[in-house]
């Protein structure tokens, strides 16, 4: 089996650095970053922290190079999807293609490139700690199914899931993977922009009853959305809400909006509230404080370019 | 007589940006003093005067202590101070200068209120939209020549206002009086609740984003949504505004420079802000009217976990 993991950032890394051990999975990796795809060719792809792998690799950061592949797992964030899958789109000809993103609106894009795409959601977290090292930090079930409109085979999405879960990567191929898609949006949607807006950890933010309370009000948009679209949700994002908010669990996590904006970064906002907002329009729910917190993240990165 | 024309100059309670551009301003055609809180102000002032730049150029002769024993009896007395620093002027206040008639210009609603715990003055209800930046204790640049509005409080007759915006209309300073301010104070309520509010989030100086509504997330269609609901507010407590907040709104993004909102000032500086008194009375106004107002409360909250990262 040949995968390329496209984007292969933290989250992009923990998949191909794992599947490279798999004897027979071939892992390719398509990325811009320079550095890294050098590194990752001279050194191989290094995981440390939850679990400590180094993947042999093949990377590249010319889409031209790719050879045919049984799979792709997209893994950039969310605003680069239509590039990097335009470019690569030619490796994955015959083969399926998951998103593995935050935020909703991904597999619409990726479909736009290639025909058979699965919908992925996926909670393990890390981070590039320098060109081919990545800390992996948080190990976390990832979830697979078919994008409705354009689904790729109940086998080959079993056969993917079965190659992470042996990689270490525990995954499970499902008919239905929105539920755990829309959890986990709703979860990012309405603690990501907040941590962001104030500056304050997880923790911080739950531990503000008025906060949290709004917490909990944008948390009722999305599900609306959700239950709009006959979503049902695996569980319930308040539980991992107040989960990750323990001392012991994620209290003093940084929103990973708030170091994009603490970074001047692009955020995922557009694809978080944003695509709330937008699934919320085409199933007639309103949703105004997601639509709030949308313009006002849109409002940080704008003031600084102002 | 309560507010009454028996001589008298004007002391301006707090020497900031506001105080400063106000003192200097009537110093031209009144006797003013400054009432500041610290020494070395007071001691600047008295013996520097205060310079303005900018909209305007001149050098104004004045007095300044820190305690009101020190001055004067002043006719007017105008607490110019932040809302975060009124409660403090106004206790030092209690006790002294009976005959004076209190004006208050802070932001939001309440600052009679505040006043009138500490004493029995006439009191004059004002709002301002002036603006300006300190360079020195004794030099203050005058970057918006805007108006402010003056009116009576409570029984306080109209001509004590008129009295007041006299001098200051012919100090130089953009002045209306209004029988009722109110409907002017809240028309600025919830003009300052909104741009302050976003700004101090978003850390945009109030510029054309504000008033953008192109795009769905464009901020225009926030500010827009804020502003309706503040009008809802406004309606359920029986106000009829004097300015529609909207067209304050686009107007002030497009007068060429973008307006330091002091709110995303204090943010900028980590200091406290004035969201008590500004998105604070507004949404405490809707829970008194019976009116929903989840975008106001939303950016009141978020403004105070931005004031708790502080720390």
């Amino acid at each position: 089996m040949r995968v390329c993991v496209v984007g292969c950032g933290a989250v992009g890394s923990l998949f191909a650095a794992n599947l490279a051990q798999l004897d027979d999975v071939e892992v390719w990796a398509y990325d811009l970053y320079g550095a890294h795809v050098d590194a990752i060719q001279r050194d191989g792809l290094r995981l440390s922290g939850a679990g400590d792998v180094v993947g042999r690799v093949r990377a590249t950061t010319a889409a031209s190079e790719l050879p045919r592949c049984d799979f792709g797992i997209v893994a950039t964030k969310a605003m680069h999807t239509e590039a990097a899958v335009a470019a690569t789109a030619e490796a994955f000809a015959e083969g399926a293609v998951a998103s593995v993103q935050n935020g909703i609106g991904n597999e619409e894009a990726i479909a736009t490139h290639v025909r058979r795409v699965i919908r992925g959601t996926t909670f393990p977290a890390g981070r590039l700690l320098e060109p081919g090292h990545v800390q992996w930090d948080v190990k976390g079930d990832t979830t697979l199914g078919p994008f409705e409109p354009q689904p790729a085979g109940a086998d080959e999405i079993a056969r993917l899931a079965d190659a992470c879960t042996r990689a270490g990567m525990p995954t499970q191929a499902v008919a239905d993977a929105r539920g755990p898609q829309w959890r986990k949006l709703i979860f990012n949607a309405a603690t990501n922009p907040l941590g962001a807006l104030t500056g304050l950890t997880h923790g911080r933010v739950c531990e503000r009853e008025d906060l949290r309370a709004l917490v909990t009000n944008l948390v009722n948009e999305g599900k609306a959305v959700a239950a709009a679209q006959a979503i049902r949700l695996d569980a319930d994002p308040e539980e991992l809400i107040d989960h990750a908010a323990r001392k012991d669990v994620a209290y003093d996590h940084r929103a990973s909006m708030l170091q994009d904006v603490e970074a001047r970064r692009a955020t995922e906002i557009d694809y978080l509230n944003g695509g709330i907002v937008r699934f919320g329009r085409e199933h007639g729910v309103a949703t105004p404080l997601n639509e709030a917190v949308w313009a006002l993240v849109k409002g940080v990165e704008a003031a600084w370019t102002s | 007589m309560t507010g009454g024309d028996d001589g008298g100059g004007v002391a301006v309670v707090g020497g900031g940006v506001i105080g400063s551009i106000f003192a200097a301003h009537l110093a031209r055609v009144t006797d003013v003093s400054v009432l500041c809180r610290r020494e070395e102000h007071a001691a600047a002032l008295e013996r520097d005067g205060l310079r303005v730049t900018g909209k305007h150029d001149f050098a104004a002769r004045l007095h300044a202590a820190t305690s009101p024993a020190a001055l004067a009896e002043p006719w007017l007395a105008i607490v110019a101070t932040k809302a975060t620093a009124l409660a403090g002027a106004a206790a030092s206040l209690r006790g002294h200068w009976p005959r004076s008639t209190v004006m208050t210009v802070q932001n939001g609603l309440g600052a009679e209120e505040v006043v009138r715990r500490h004493g029995a003055w006439a009191l004059l209800s004002a709002v301002t939209f002036v603006s300006g930046t300190k360079h020195a204790d004794t030099h203050v640049v005058y970057i918006l020549d805007t108006e402010t509005w003056i009116g009576p409080y409570e029984s306080t007759p109209v001509e004590v206002a008129e009295r007041a915006g006299g001098l200051f209309d012919r100090s130089g300073l953009k002045v209306e009086v209004m029988p009722d301010l109110r409907p002017a104070q809240w028309s600025k309520l919830i003009f300052n609740a909104t741009v302050n509010g976003v700004a101090a989030l978003t850390g945009l100086r109030h510029d054309f984003h504000f008033a953008s509504e192109d795009e769905e997330s464009d901020l225009g269609h926030l500010v827009h949504a804020l502003i309706d609901e503040g009008k809802e507010i406004a309606r359920a407590a029986g106000i009829e505004l004097h300015d529609e907040p909207w067209e304050m709104n686009v107007l002030a993004t497009r007068r060429g420079s973008a307006h330091y909102p002091s709110m995303l000032e204090d943010v900028d500086s980590r200091r406290p802000t004035e969201v008590e008194l500004i998105n604070g009375a507004l949404v405490r106004k809707a829970r008194e009217h019976g009116v929903e107002a989840p975008l106001h409360t939303a950016l009141f909250r978020l403004v105070k976990a931005r004031e708790a990262s502080y720390t």
